[in-house]
């Protein structure tokens, strides 16, 4: 088996594992070890990292768990995320959890902070609400002081006590893991045809479960081994996809999108991974570097106020330049509000840029990819017929 | 995020108590000014309900407006419908908060408010963030449409059941630093501090006499209907009339006839007539529907039930639990009120409050109605709904429709289910309260 393929078994295998496996073993390699879970969309996992936990996202069941008490505790206008979450909760699947993180992506995630903290009152449980003021004397000011107050707790929680230091060196390690996952984003958009969505993705979740510094060995040998890859350009159109920042599309959707005929060159997976666009400086104060960063490099999406009026218009005409884009796909969860209630804003905006743009929703368990074909299908043939972005 | 108070909103079908027309005054008049704004140069602030720091607005000389309330009495007024759809067109998806679409659609069409007059645009939206993620995407939505300035207001949500004092200082330093100078540039008058104390003493004494009212219904029978009725009562506090003598007044007024009441015995006016007659002492969380208001309301008075206390009627201030705007703190106070709000309050808080209902005000039962629009109030419900039932041993719940959207209203499904709960609370009390609990509406986990 080649690298890559080696890699991207591995990958797939612990995206199968809701069981958290990996996470299990490595809390049992060494005495004391703990784990800590956070929510999509933005959670600082530098200050998990620093306390010695491993920082595991927690991204819902998808379309590999069959729903039994979930749906007992949720409206069915509630999106499916939350179900699939108290699911793994009630089946121990995330036992190997010692803190649950929940950040202000959502109301329902907001309100699944306080039922967590109910159905598991033995757990450190967290809201992480992140600043919406964006002046260094309010904002900053606020999240620093959140920040500080999470990394006491999960420092007295993982058993050590707080060092400067360690978190410096956390925010150097995931600088780097966001550099490499820029480095993949740029190669991807550059030859798309030589990495597919799917592995990306699949390494990208791979990146959520396992502790940094293991993946950006993944990343980098995963990179270089893609470097080598003969495979010549489809014709198939180039395409940003919006929209699924939070409650995940299945596997089988994003490969539905490129099988029927685009390239996905830009999207918004997993986006807390990324969401800071700058490296977190080092310095005397980590902490402050952090909230600093968070303040003036986050990258705008719907979980952040867009303080400028004209910002939402303008976000998508930039990314797909940014990204050479032909089109625009908006894949929303249903009853995702952060999404839904941006779409006809971005969409304006597309439309205003003349950027062809299509929509659908999805939930993480959809299992039939038809329509989904279909759409994209006629979507690309449309781009290809009479043209996409000028 | 849903709020409260049908004010202007007359109940067409239902006797009117006295304090209901002085209501309906108020506002016909508010909204007569808000229509000659554009002449009278009056600077009007867009805001909402819960965090609405409505004192200070008034300080500048300026009129609220609050486009939930519009969006509410829309569905009353049998508008919504129309507004929802016309949103709908414009690429709005079903799946999100009908509030919104009804006040885009309202816009859209004309921006008729809700007594019939023109509503003036923005001079400044003020977004205060507490409580509710809609919020935010509303007045950016809101902003696209108008040309106008936005501030924003973020208000640290009650994650661990508390307001620490550094989620307090954000608020009062975003209030100086950002709010009060957008205000002093929108309106071109600084802010005078005793001013705003001035207003705040009004405001403390409507809160005054506003709770004096609500915990009126421990007694039995309640003078009051303290859900259905009780969106009327928070109506000008909840909006524009907190922090003036009209309010103020109002809350006197309204506290003396429900006095009267009690002193005669006598229960709530309701679409059935006056509620004497209590079966069944009922506390409600979540918001009511809105487009079948009234026909909801009869749901309850003909089976003799009577709402003691609800949640809906916190979302702009838990005042019931000790808060009051303190003047001699004009900043501080706003942003202590801001945090407070019912749905900035987690859980565990919530669960707590209701529990504290149940036995405080010796209710039969406890009613959940979910509202599909508004994921702040509806997500976690039905783990609210076993947990209060786990507290107190009072059987719960649970329906389901919408706040303006009348497709999602079924009343003859949620009217099935309401029976069937009452005669299970009748059983259960003919039982010696043995009965197990959760056994009819739904929701039991």
């Amino acid at each position: 088996m080649s690298t890559r393929a080696a890699i991207v078994e591995r990958a797939q295998a612990l995206y199968d594992d809701l069981s958290l496996g990996s996470v299990r073993a490595w809390c049992a390699e060494g005495v004391g070890r703990k784990a800590a879970g956070y929510l999509p969309v933005y959670v600082p996992r530098e200050v998990i990292h620093a306390t010695g936990m491993l920082p595991v996202g927690i991204h819902g069941g998808g379309d590999r768990l069959e729903i039994i008490r979930g749906d007992a505790y949720f409206q069915s206008y509630i999106c499916h995320l939350p179900r699939s979450l108290v699911e793994l909760l009630h089946t121990g699947r995330l036992d190997a959890l010692s803190a649950m993180i929940f950040p202000s992506t959502c109301d329902v995630i907001r309100n699944l902070s306080g039922m967590w903290k109910l159905l598991r009152p033995d757990l450190y449980v967290r809201y992480c609400d992140v600043p919406q003021a964006t002046e260094r004397s309010t904002g900053g000011a606020f999240w620093r002081r959140e920040l500080e107050t999470l990394y006491a707790d999960l420092a007295e929680v993982a058993g050590v006590a707080p060092d400067l230091a360690a978190l410096n060196r956390s925010n150097a390690v995931y600088n780097e893991v966001r550099r490499t996952i820029r480095a993949l984003y740029a190669a991807r958009s550059d030859a798309p045809w030589r990495i597919p969505t799917e592995e990306l993705y699949l390494l990208l979740r791979a990146g959520e479960v396992l502790p940094p510094e293991d993946f950006l060995t993944m990343a980098g040998d995963y990179l270089r081994a893609t470097a080598l890859d003969t495979a010549r350009p489809k014709d198939r159109v180039r395409v940003v996809v919006v929209g699924a920042f939070c409650e995940q599309p299945p596997l089988g959707l994003i490969k539905t999108i490129e099988r029927a005929g685009c390239y996905i060159v830009d999207d918004d997976f997993l986006l807390g991974n990324r969401l800071l666009t700058s490296d977190v400086p080092f310095g005397d104060d980590p902490l402050t570097a952090l909230s600093d960063t968070f303040l003036h490099h986050a990258m705008a999406s719907s979980i952040l106020y867009e303080h400028a009026p004209d910002g939402k218009k303008k976000l998508l005409a930039r990314r797909v330049a940014d990204a050479r884009a032909d089109g625009v796909i908006f894949a929303a969860p249903s009853f995702c509000d952060p999404a839904l209630l941006d779409r006809p804003m971005l969409l304006a905006g597309a439309e205003a840029a003349k950027i062809p743009c299509m929509a659908f929703q999805y939930s993480e368990n959809t299992g039939q990819f038809q329509q989904y074909r279909e759409q994209a299908g006629s979507f690309s043939d449309s781009i290809k017929l009479w043209g996409g972005h000028p | 995020m849903t709020t409260t108070a049908p004010a202007a909103v007359s109940a067409d079908r239902a006797p009117k108590d006295r304090s209901m027309q002085l209501q309906k005054d108020m506002i016909a008049e508010h909204y007569r000014r808000l229509e000659a704004a554009p002449e009278t140069h009056e600077p009007v602030v867009y805001t909402f309900v819960p965090g609405n720091l409505t004192e200070l607005v008034r300080a500048f000389g300026a009129l609220p407006l609050l486009p939930e309330i519009n969006a509410l009495q829309s569905g009353m007024r049998g508008m919504s419908r129309k507004y929802i759809a016309e949103a709908e067109k414009a690429g709005h998806s079903e799946d999100v908060c009908t509030y919104v679409k009804c006040d885009l659609g309202m816009l859209k069409s004309g921006n008729i408010g809700p007594t019939g007059t023109r509503l003036p645009k923005p001079d400044l939206l003020l977004l205060s963030y507490t409580g509710c993620y809609t919020f935010m995407k509303w007045f950016e939505l809101l902003r696209e449409e108008y040309d106008c300035p936005a501030v924003f207001l973020h208000v640290p949500y009650q994650g661990d059941g508390k307001v620490a004092p550094e989620h307090r200082k954000y608020v009062v330093d975003q209030i100086r630093e950002k709010i009060i100078p957008a205000l002093e540039q929108v309106t071109g008058r600084k802010l005078d501090e005793a001013r705003l104390s001035e207003l705040l003493g009004y405001s403390r004494a409507a809160e005054d006499d506003l709770v004096a009212v609500l915990q009126s219904a421990k007694h039995h029978p309640s003078p009051i209907d303290s859900w259905f009725g009780a969106v009327y009562y928070v109506g000008p506090i909840f909006s524009s009339f907190r922090g003036t003598p009209e309010g103020a007044a109002y809350y006197r007024a309204l506290r003396e006839e429900v006095e009267e009441r009690v002193a005669r015995d006598e229960g709530p006016m309701t679409p059935s007539g006056r509620l004497d007659e209590q079966k069944y002492r009922i506390v409600a969380e979540g918001p009511p529907n809105w487009t079948s208001f009234h026909d909801f309301w009869r749901m309850f008075s003909e089976e003799g039930a009577v709402c003691v206390a609800s949640t809906y009627t916190k979302v702009g201030g838990t005042y019931d639990f000790g808060f009051r705007h303190d003047p001699s703190d004009p900043i501080g106070t706003l942003a202590d009120y801001c945090a407070g709000c019912y749905t900035n309050l987690n859980l565990p808080q919530r669960v707590e409050m209701l529990a504290d209902y149940v036995r405080n005000y010796e209710a039969d039962g406890f009613l959940v109605h979910s509202v599909k629009s508004c994921n702040s109030f509806s997500a976690g419900q039905l783990l609210i709904l076993r947990e209060v039932e786990k507290r107190t041993g009072v059987p719960g719940a649970f329906i389901e429709s919408d706040l303006v959207d009348p497709r999602y209203f079924s009343a003859a499904n949620i009217k099935n289910r309401l029976e069937s709960y009452f005669q299970m609370l009748a059983a259960r009390r003919g039982a010696g309260g043995s009965l197990p609990l959760g056994v009819v509406a739904g929701g039991a986990l």
